[in-house]
């Protein structure tokens, strides 16, 4: 070992994101997929309702967090899955770091990977739904935020887990999926009650929930990943 | 943790395939049955049947036990999950797996007798309310867990993944309970009171009692032979491996 000097957990992490991101910066395939398939289900769930009887802006939070849990999945399966071809993952085990900071660096890039979905997706919804989020902006972005952070935390433990086993692409949202039902239900509720202009303190119980949700499952994964790692 | 122990752990069964029990009867289960038949029996023709709800009220004897031993079994799961990861001893994962599955078969006792329940006293099958959706995620959950198992075939490995899936799947609870309490809150809807149990008559709280602790000893029985059962796979599988 030439390079005693371990470097923190921080560091170790922006280190592994920016791999992460470099790779899929380069190939641009997953994330164009992930967008298409958002702006795809945007336009369907259109046409799944009759506009006359429901209200577009009745919809719009809804769908707006179903795409973004789906279209979220796909980056997530991704996120493990580039290790598994030619045996990626040992070298990345075998790198001076830590668990923990393989865990964070893999989150954060997914983190990107998720808001970078979510700001192309939001001025879709906004575009075909025609909805005004103009004047909440700040409000939405910060409840995508919080609520991308805990997809994300629980989302990389399980993509991690499923790339090993058989059926792996239906097992990430089979276990994923109830998880998501405190971040997406809390996510969509504060949205549509932002859009119906309504005060941000009417949504404040719906944010203490995502947020307590952040913390709680951060911790948790971080803490059980190096469990869902090979020897 | 060392590669050692891990090794170890993947080829050995945790019991010599010679003190796996071999047929015979369960004792302990015979007991179980006659119980639950005896709490039925009980139930049906010696508990007074309630004024307004009539004779569905009588699917609580089922109904609470059912969940009650649903929670012990999840429980039971988390517990022996934080325990797997600690003491890294394979019969606890096998546990976790029997608690998990054993569980699984009383939640869904719960989502069958549920509507049996609320159509002729709700006059609807299904309602969003917190607590039925949390028992539906609950079951979803734990679905997911056994599916997880199925899917993975080192013994060490399924047993580290599903310990991690036990341990969030308890963290989850509370959050689920959370959330779909807010939203139901948020929107009230026409739900006739669910009706508690605050002065049962002498005889119906005999009955309850005599169904909670017949159906604890059926969810032990349950356990028990579901215990035996994944040790024998074990015993075997470690015999194949060889």
């Amino acid at each position: 070992m030439r390079r005693t000097k371990r470097i923190s957990v921080i560091a170790a992490a922006l280190i592994l994101a920016r791999k992460d991101l470099a790779i899929e910066f380069r190939t641009r395939t997953a994330f164009f997929s992930a967008v298409v398939f958002a702006l795809l289900g945007i336009v369907i769930f259109y046409f799944a309702w009759d506009p006359t009887a429901v209200a577009a802006i009745d919809l719009a939070p809804g769908v707006l967090w179903v795409i973004f849990t789906f279209a979220g999945l796909l980056g997530l399966h991704r996120s493990f899955g580039v290790e598994i071809a030619d045996r990626a993952i040992d070298g990345l085990l075998g790198a001076p770091v830590s668990r923990e900071a393989i865990y964070l660096g893999k989150a954060l890039a997914n983190l990107v990977f998720v808001g970078a979905v979510e700001a192309i997706t939001i001025p879709a919804v906004a575009l075909f739904y025609n909805m005004p989020f103009g004047g909440q902006g700040f409000a939405i972005a910060a409840i995508a935020l919080l609520a991308s952070i805990g997809l994300v935390a629980v989302g990389t433990l399980f993509s991690a887990m499923a790339v090993n086993t058989r059926l792996a692409e239906l097992l990430l949202p089979m276990l994923s999926l109830p998880f998501f039902v405190p971040v997406v239900m809390p996510a969509a509720q504060a949205t549509a009650r932002l859009l119906a202009g309504r005060p941000v303190a009417e949504v404040a119980s719906w944010l203490r929930i995502l947020i307590a949700f952040d913390i709680a499952f951060v911790t948790a994964c971080m803490l059980a990943f190096p469990f869902t790692l090979e020897e | 943790m060392s590669d050692i122990s891990l090794r170890g752990e993947a080829t050995e069964a945790p019991v010599a395939p010679s003190r796996v029990r071999g047929g015979g009867i369960d004792w302990f289960f015979v007991v179980a049955v006659l119980l639950v038949a005896v709490t039925f029996v009980r139930v049906i023709y010696f508990t007074p049947i309630e004024a307004t709800q009539g004779p569905a009220q009588k699917i609580f004897y089922l109904h609470l036990p059912a969940a009650l031993a649903a929670f012990m079994a999840f429980g039971l799961v988390a517990l022996t999950s934080i325990l797997y990861l600690w003491l890294k001893d394979p019969k606890l994962d096998l546990l976790a797996e029997s608690s998990a599955e054993v569980g699984v078969v009383f939640t869904t006792m719960v989502l069958i007798s549920g509507p049996l329940w609320g159509k002729p006293v709700w006059g609807t099958w299904w309602t969003w309310d917190a607590r039925l959706t949390l028992t539906l995620f609950l079951w979803f959950i734990y679905v997911g867990y056994l599916v997880l198992r199925g899917a993975i075939d080192d013994p060490a490995m399924r047993a580290r993944y599903s310990a991690v899936l036990g341990i969030l799947g308890a963290l989850l609870i509370p959050f689920i309970h959370l959330s779909v309490y807010l939203f139901r809150t948020l929107h009230p809807m026409p739900i006739v009171l669910k009706p508690s149990a605050p002065s049962l008559p002498k005889e119906m709280l005999e009955t309850l009692a005599l169904s909670f602790g017949s159906f604890t000893v059926l969810f032990f029985a349950f356990l028990r032979a579901r215990y035996h059962l994944a040790l024998e796979r074990a015993a075997i599988e470690a015999e194949e491996r060889r």
